[in-house]
């Protein structure tokens, strides 16, 4: 716990009204399928209807002279491009080129006055292809006879993040592996009292992010500007610099504000073939996405673990092991990312002396699978929570007191060369227990459960901003954060406003532009109130040191003699405002000073993750017995936030996140039926709505002031979604008596649980006769 | 360019004033609102009808602009996102219970969401929980998880009842 435990907030620790609130509740605020520029033409996308074909040739020419059309473009139509492109691995063409890898993959793209003409002109494509063996899931991707998806090896992506080899394109169809061991696992399983073990699915999701993927791009000789839905603009910068081989100073991403992400807008998505259209057609292109073929972009892997964990006879889990598979889709996009975290967060957040967690990702020919919030956490939560609450089971403890007995302590090394923990899941435990009712009696066909969580977040620490101080007193930041709607544009401001005392609404925030605002890494893995949030701290304590020199030189005394108060300096009896230490300096009732700030990996950032990101859940469930219907009868969250820049908006995100973790652990699924996404639309993507609220809720947040974040806050924002599905399984189990290890937990798998339940007993009882 | 297209005269009251223009016939409400009038507050989704942020009022009543034929509202009263503010500035008592319970995130669902509810309270000034619930079933947000938008409609309802009393 940091020494310097700062209290009395003025700005900080406030639930004040979002920044954007007027411009969103009254239509006013931008969004990239807003915009147009002058002389901007449409694309529309032509897509494969096959899941694994070779493309022996494609016309274009019918297409390309309709009226209205400008131009088309192709695979083959990209030289003087670098077309690969990839985070993590460069094996994803902004169009395909030779094959197709997935149904629905784009083939070609049309350019045309508006969007009507380009997508009635998609139809006179004629393309001719050879279709190929397809695989669909990591079993049918490691048979010795399947079909290889990606023939060559590629480049790694010049922005990896994680430390794992490039396996792709090496002769099998897996992506990336990943592994982490401690301990002797084989020995303790042998000594254990007692020992669960089992099989569990955690299924493809769908983000709907409610704004689909939408770009403007304009390519020109002075370089290439994109505005995009994008949550890493300068990610996305990188890769454009890569296709184009220009300067990076050359490739301009603008991002207003995003309508949705939850990790879906991470990374490169459909810019690049904007970009190759303006290119072609030498206008400015927009290329906006519907609903449908969002869902053929990106989805979240689905996850099949194999798990069994180890007790000891005093109720102390001694050994976790687990085999994972992920079905990473037809590219690697972000998911050997995802694989890595997903390996780590099997771990968490439990202190096990034993552990080996191997995880492998398969390239199958379905949608790409990437990011999702929580980053791999919700899919091995699920087997790691549920498997918690069979171990309680088995050696009859109370789930939540055997939790209580065996979670990472404050400060605990339990994650080998990692941070130690800096959370209090004993205290987010009891909340939670409270606020459940957790010893109240309940009614038959009720279950209630509590799960947590811990996952190495906050991605890598590269941020930098600068705090503009105005001749008035007023402050821009320059942000790289995109407000996806969490509340960066608030919650930045009130640090800013903290720091240099100045109100709340005298902040300004100019966000996301790459060619203005300095260089941060991400907007995601809950790291932009901890990252973002530390570097307009200290560039707004850059700025006040900046303001006490030029004090100095205006009063003429040492620059030790001045004194900083809050909003300004102090020195003897003369008091001078920001406004007035600028002015004077500058002699003109303009100017101003600049505070900076670089975060890297260094000082308390050094060690990895940032912050451990820990939440509980808690929920009650009634599940109907004719029909398998889980009712949500209660939810709580307690975020574990080190401190609440705005305590509205942290709950804000738990519930949210919570809520697609329902989603998840009650109907959300991508049904795949052969090479076909069966459910790829809103009208048959179940997502909660209004009436799958819980009949109560309960929001809390714990505030130790322990993370390492500005005055001792941590990132929020993915952490209630991960144990949900966990919690809903674990709590039907209690309800009901049957243990689902597979989600969603639709009405027709709790019913088939029932049913099997009742035939095993019937067996059970005839025997007994 | 569409071959064939055919452009039908189109003469609505939008927002309280009158609109006369011409459009394609097969042109939905949202794409005129969009495109044509440069009403950019009503966002478009889904386009199935089926997650409500497309939400505009049609002589009182919520309709899905994104699948409403902009033909179909002749004659008839628009009220979209851009008319709830009063030209004093002065922002609707939904809009302002919007902000006041951080009833909204990324804010793409947010006009189509404040329409729906403004039909509702137009009808029903003191809507239950139930009823709420009940009526904003066709809306979808994917950031809040609901409940600050059941809790900013009932505190607009409470807001307008002490506005009619006054």
């Amino acid at each position: 716990m940091s020494a310097e435990k700062k209290t009395d907030f003025h700005v900080v620790n406030h639930s004040i009204p979002r920044r954007d609130g007027r411009v969103k509740v009254t239509g006013k605020a931008p969004y990239v399928a807003d915009l147009k520029l002058i002389g901007m033409a449409y694309a529309k996308v032509l897509r494969s209807p096959y899941a694994h074909a070779k493309i022996v040739s494609i016309d274009t020419l019918r297409a390309a002279s309709r009226p209205g059309v400008y131009c088309v473009i192709t695979g083959n139509d990209l030289e003087g491009l670098n077309p690969y492109y990839g985070h993590a691995v460069k094996d994803h063409p902004l169009l395909a080129i030779g094959k197709v890898r997935y149904a629905g993959e784009p083939v070609a793209a049309v350019v045309a006055i508006d969007e009507r003409t380009a997508f009635e002109a998609l139809e006179f494509i004629d393309v001719k292809y050879e279709e190929l063996k397809a695989v669909f899931t990591p079993e049918e991707a490691l048979a010795k006879d399947a079909p290889l998806l990606h023939e060559k090896q590629f480049e790694a992506g010049a922005l990896r993040g994680f430390e794992g080899e490039v396996t792709a394109g090496k002769g099998t169809n897996i992506c990336q592996q990943h592994r982490i061991q401690w301990g002797d696992v084989e020995e303790a399983f042998k000594k254990a009292a007692a020992i669960v073990e089992g099989e569990y699915y955690f299924p493809m999701a769908y983000a709907y992010a409610m704004e689909p993927y939408v770009a403007i791009a304009d390519v020109t000789d002075q370089g290439v500007t994109v505005y995009s839905s994008a949550q890493h603009p300068f990610m996305v910068r990188h890769d454009l610099k890569s296709i184009f081989n220009l300067p990076v100073s050359k490739v301009r991403l603008i991002v207003p504000f995003v309508g949705g992400g939850y990790g879906s807008k991470s990374y490169t998505k459909i810019e690049p073939l904007v970009a190759a259209c303006s290119w072609k057609a030498k206008r400015p292109v927009k290329l906006q996405l519907t609903v449908e073929e969002a869902m053929l972009t990106t989805r979240s892997d689905d996850a099949y673990t194999w798990m069994r964990t180890a007790v000891d006879a005093k109720g102390k889990i001694i050994a976790r092991q687990a085999k994972i598979y992920m079905n990473t889709g037809a590219y690697a996009e972000n998911s050997p990312l995802v694989v890595e975290k997903s390996t780590n967060r099997c771990v968490g957040p439990y202190a096990i002396p034993n552990v080996l967690i191997e995880n492998c990702s398969l390239y199958t020919n379905t949608v790409p699978a990437s990011s999702y919030r929580g980053f791999g956490c919700a899919q091995v939560t699920l087997p790691g929570e549920s498997q918690i609450d069979e171990l309680a089971a088995k050696i009859g403890k109370d789930p939540y007191e055997f939790r209580l007995a065996n979670v990472a302590k404050p400060g605990e090394e339990f994650f080998p060369k990692m941070r130690p923990f800096d959370g209090t899941l004993k205290e987010d435990l009891e909340t939670a227990a409270k606020a459940i009712g957790w010893k109240n009696p309940l009614p038959k066909g009720h279950g209630r459960s509590i799960a947590c969580s811990g996952s190495d977040a906050g991605a890598y620490p590269l941020t930098s901003t600068a705090v503009r101080v105005h001749a008035d007193g007023s402050v821009t930041i320059m942000t790289g954060s995109t407000e996806l709607g969490q509340g960066s544009h608030t919650v930045l401001p009130q640090i800013a406003a903290e720091e240099l005392g100045v109100p709340f609404d005298n902040v300004n925030v100019v966000s996301s532009d790459t060619a203005i605002t300095p260089y941060d890494r991400s907007t995601g893995a809950s790291r932009t109130t901890t990252l973002m949030g530390s570097a307009v701290l200290e560039a707004s304590r850059e700025a006040i040191q900046q303001m006490v020199v030029m004090a100095a030189d205006v009063l003429k005394v040492k620059v030790e003699e001045i004194q900083v108060v809050r909003g300004g300096v102090r020195c003897g009896e003369a008091q001078l405002n920001w406004s007035e230490v600028i002015t004077k300096f500058y002699a003109l009732p303009d100017g101003e000073v600049i505070g900076r700030s670089y975060i890297r990996k260094s000082g308390k950032f050094s060690q990895l993750p940032v912050f451990w990101e820990a939440a509980c859940t808690g929920v009650e469930v009634s599940v109907d017995q004719e029909t398998g219907k889980i009712t949500m009868e209660k939810l709580v969250t307690v975020g574990d936030v080190g401190l609440a820049i705005n305590p509205a908006l942290a709950e804000g995100q738990d519930i949210g996140a919570a809520t697609m973790g329902m989603g998840i652990g009650l109907f959300e699924e991508l049904v795949y039926e052969g090479s076909q996404l069966v459910n790829g639309s809103i009208l048959d993507y179940r997502l909660p709505r209004f009436s799958d609220l819980p009949k109560e809720v309960e929001l809390h947040l714990v505030q130790n002031q322990d993370g390492v974040g500005p005055y001792g806050a941590k990132g929020g924002g993915e952490a209630s979604l991960n144990s949900m599905a966990a919690n809903i399984a674990n709590a039907v189990d209690r309800a009901v008596g049957v243990r689902i290890r597979q989600a969603p937990l639709t009405p027709e798998r709790v019913w088939r649980a029932l049913k099997e339940k009742e035939l095993q007993n019937s067996k059970v009882q005839k025997f007994k006769e | 360019m569409t071959d064939g297209m055919r452009i039908v005269a189109l003469k609505f009251q939008l927002n309280g004033k009158p609109v006369e223009m011409e459009c394609e016939a097969e042109e939905t409400l949202a794409e005129v609102l969009r495109n044509h009038l440069n009403l950019n507050g009503t966002k478009v989704s889904c386009e199935v009808q089926v997650c409500g942020a497309c939400t505009v009022l049609v002589d009182g009543l919520p309709v899905s602009s994104c699948t409403y034929l902009a033909y179909e509202a002749r004659g008839k009263n628009v009220a979209t996102i851009e008319g709830l503010e009063k030209p004093d500035g002065t922002l609707h008592p939904l809009q302002q219970a919007f902000i006041d319970d951080f009833a909204f995130q990324c804010g793409f669902c947010t006009p189509g969401m404040i329409m729906a509810a403004k039909a509702l309270l137009d009808e029903n000034p003191q809507p239950t929980r139930a009823e709420i619930i009940h009526h904003m079933d066709g809306n979808i947000c994917r950031c809040t998880g609901y409940v600050p938008i059941v809790a900013a409609v009932q505190r607009a309802a409470g807001v307008m009842a002490k506005e009619s009393k006054k």
